[in-house]
């Protein structure tokens, strides 16, 4: 189906009861049914308060630098050939990541609410630190969730988060990856909800939590359209994200849902390859199901039983995915990719070498498709690349991998 | 009327509160879940709770956790349990409640669940993380079977919640006595008994509790107040501590027998 036979149509999303088509909703027990419905009021009326949002956009401008840039990659574009590529630094803004946007709007929602504590789940450790980051900010207690596994492979992040005074607490269940912290720390939600924010770190999760950290993620694609037509005078042809969860595609996504020449293309983690079974996958190889509170595309067996996902990234190891993507995929606004693993290493070494930025491996994902297409167009075209993170983090995994060829 | 109905007024007419057990099925093996059964029927209890295990629940403490993972890997699965209700129903006349997770009966059809537990002998169903928003399909087609759709209700519950779930529930309603996951407690909430009441005065379906109660005191408090109190993880426990099958079913059995005496009307 070409882009002008497709029916693009902008309903506002999520309907009434949290649902985008098929999928989202409020899969939870009764307990935290309530404070769903407390938060989804509370979010609409700080929305609407110019105040709240008046102190948001101090934050993120002053505290976390924004608007990031739109980056030219003129050298990366040159030794590929091709399309023109442009880069959106989220990697720039105060803690490395795009995880940030979300954090302090939802510390501020945390401080409106008079809650004084808050809870979230880290795979790699951004989210984790991009939270711990924001309690420190605004004076919360808060509580990490973090699997063993994880905890061994991310030792720094655990330490920049108890340097910020957050707690780490180790989630010893099931796979012991982002999945369980997750689990977690929703367990931990459903005993604490009555003086406790969940900040969830992704585009998932019962409504209004799908809905909530688009929003605070829009940011990166309303800029990137303004920068681009600034730039370019024209919208790109093509965006490109990761997708774990899929913040920061949702959030670069989003502003352009409506421009029907652009395409938007998801890139999830094909880890050890689609074919071993071992990969992050789900839009492009899971069916529908029912996981952390939304119906969304999963990675599970015959019997609904979840399976384990894989991925060089940590932020790219989950076996579910967010609610809106599922949406986006079913209605064919989006495309969805991906990259293996050995790909996203190309893609990583690329990027250092051709424009001295050392990328996070969840982007890499992104940058590494970004080759792939970029030959194949024509060299007046535009890519608009969400660089969701720098790799800082990655660089002892990288150098345990790949350290010899160097 | 329902097995679960009709179990619950003749023990209302005796002045006698529901003792409903809670284990999940296929822990350590479905052989042994038939016997952990049949000890729990010759002990007391008035329904039997089978708990359909799933990789990630979410309302579950350690305990149910762990047991649902031991049952996974020793093979259950939903089609697997349906079937052993379908034999246990041979020689039992208890009400049989499956309690799962929504993504196994999601994977499985609804339609094509409700048709397959109702065959089996299912009298009733609960599903924790399907709150009355998003159970249409599934509480339509149990409707229409006269499968009992089984709701929770919760300390955080507004009265708007406890007004809709007590019309919408059917066979009783699962109140949750704290604001947490499953799990043996030392002492239950304080206040609970004024919620509870407010429950019983939305409606008029028989009303529950569960989450932590764990041994005749509590459950003998909990009886004063509702019309039935259902034990869980304290039993699981058990099952998990021992793995010899005659001391495990001694054990569970004395632990029901010993709360279901709390039950019974004080003479």
């Amino acid at each position: 189906m070409s882009l002008q036979e497709k029916n693009i149509e902008a309903p506002p999303m999520p309907d009434a009861k949290g649902h985008f088509g098929d999928f989202g909703g409020k899969f939870v027990i009764e307990t935290l049914m309530p404070a769903l419905e407390e938060l989804e009021k509370l979010y609409k009326e700080a929305m609407e308060d110019p105040q709240f949002v008046k102190d948001l956009r101090y934050y993120l401008e002053q505290y976390v630098g924004r608007p990031s840039s739109l980056y030219y990659a003129e050298r990366l574009s040159k030794t590929l050939g091709g399309a023109k590529i442009y880069l959106k630094r989220e990697d720039l803004n105060h803690t490395g990541a795009h995880k940030i946007n979300n954090t302090i709007g939802s510390a501020l929602l945390t401080q409106r609410m008079g809650k004084k504590r808050v809870i979230a789940e880290t795979g790699a450790g951004q989210h984790g630190v991009a939270t711990a980051t924001a309690a420190a900010l605004f004076d919360l207690e808060c509580d990490v969730f973090m699997g063993e596994e994880d905890i061994k492979r991310q030792e720094l992040n655990v330490f920049r988060m108890k340097l910020l005074g957050a707690k780490v607490i180790p989630v010893s269940s099931g796979t012991r990856t982002l999945k369980d912290a997750t689990s977690e720390a929703i367990r931990n939600w459903i005993t604490t909800v009555e003086s406790t924010h969940y900040i969830i770190g992704s585009v998932v999760g019962p409504h209004p939590f799908p809905m909530i950290v688009r929003d605070f993620q829009k940011i990166i694609g309303e800029e990137s359209r303004e920068q681009i037509l600034e730039s370019e005078k024209r919208l790109p042809d093509a965006c490109i994200a990761c997708v774990g969860g899929g913040s920061n595609s949702m959030g670069m996504f989003y502003p352009f849902i409506e421009d029907e020449g652009v395409r938007l293309i998801g890139v999830e983690a094909a880890g050890y390859g689609i074919e071993t079974g071992k990969h992050g996958a789900s839009l492009s190889h899971g069916t529908p199901g029912v996981l952390h509170g939304m119906k969304s595309y999963l990675l599970h067996d015959g019997d609904g039983q979840i399976r384990e996902a894989h991925s060089i990234s940590a932020g790219l190891d989950y076996p579910g995915v967010g609610c809106e993507h599922s949406y986006l995929n079913d209605t064919g606004r989006s495309e969805y990719v991906s990259i293996t693993d050995q790909e996203a290493l190309e893609g990583f070494k690329l990027l250092s070498r051709t424009e001295g930025i050392i990328p996070a491996l969840e982007s890499a994902h992104a940058i590494a498709y970004a080759a792939k297409l970029a030959p194949t167009m024509k060299s007046d075209q535009i890519i608009a690349v969400c660089l969701s993170g720098r790799g800082d983090k990655d660089v002892t995994q990288v150098s345990d991998m790949i350290g010899d060829e160097i | 009327m329902s097995r679960i109905q009709q179990r619950v007024k003749e023990l209302a007419d005796r002045g006698e509160k529901a003792l409903a057990a809670f284990i999940t099925a296929g822990d350590p093996d479905m052989d042994s879940t038939k016997q952990i059964f049949s000890a729990l029927e010759k002990n007391g209890a008035d329904i039997v709770e089978l708990g359909v295990p799933f990789s990630d629940p979410l309302a579950d403490g350690p305990v149910i956790q762990k047991s649902a993972q031991r049952a996974l890997k020793n093979g259950a699965s939903l089609k697997k349990i349906i079937q052993l209700v379908a034999v246990i129903r041979k020689e039992s006349q208890l009400p049989i409640v499956l309690m799962t997770s929504y993504n196994p009966v999601f994977v499985f059809g609804p339609e094509k669940f409700v048709a397959a537990a109702v065959e089996a002998g299912v009298d009733g169903i609960i599903v924790p993380d399907l709150p009355p928003e998003e159970a249409d399909e599934l509480e339509g087609y149990s409707k229409s079977k006269g499968l009992d759709m089984i709701y929770l209700l919760a300390p955080t519950s507004t009265p708007d919640r406890v007004r809709m779930i007590s019309e919408r529930s059917s066979g009783f309603i699962y109140y949750v006595s704290l604001t947490g996951t499953t799990g043996v407690r030392s002492a239950l909430p304080e206040g609970i008994e004024g919620k509870v009441g407010a429950v019983k005065a939305a409606g008029d379906l028989p009303v529950f509790i569960g989450f932590g109660i764990s041994d005749p005191e509590q459950a003998s408090r909990m009886g004063k107040i509702s019309d039935g109190v259902i034990v869980g993880s304290a039993i699981v426990k058990l099952i998990e501590e021992n793995a010899d099958p005659a001391v495990r079913d001694k054990k569970v059995g004395e632990l029901i027998g010993g709360i279901k005496q709390a039950l019974l009307p004080a003479s």
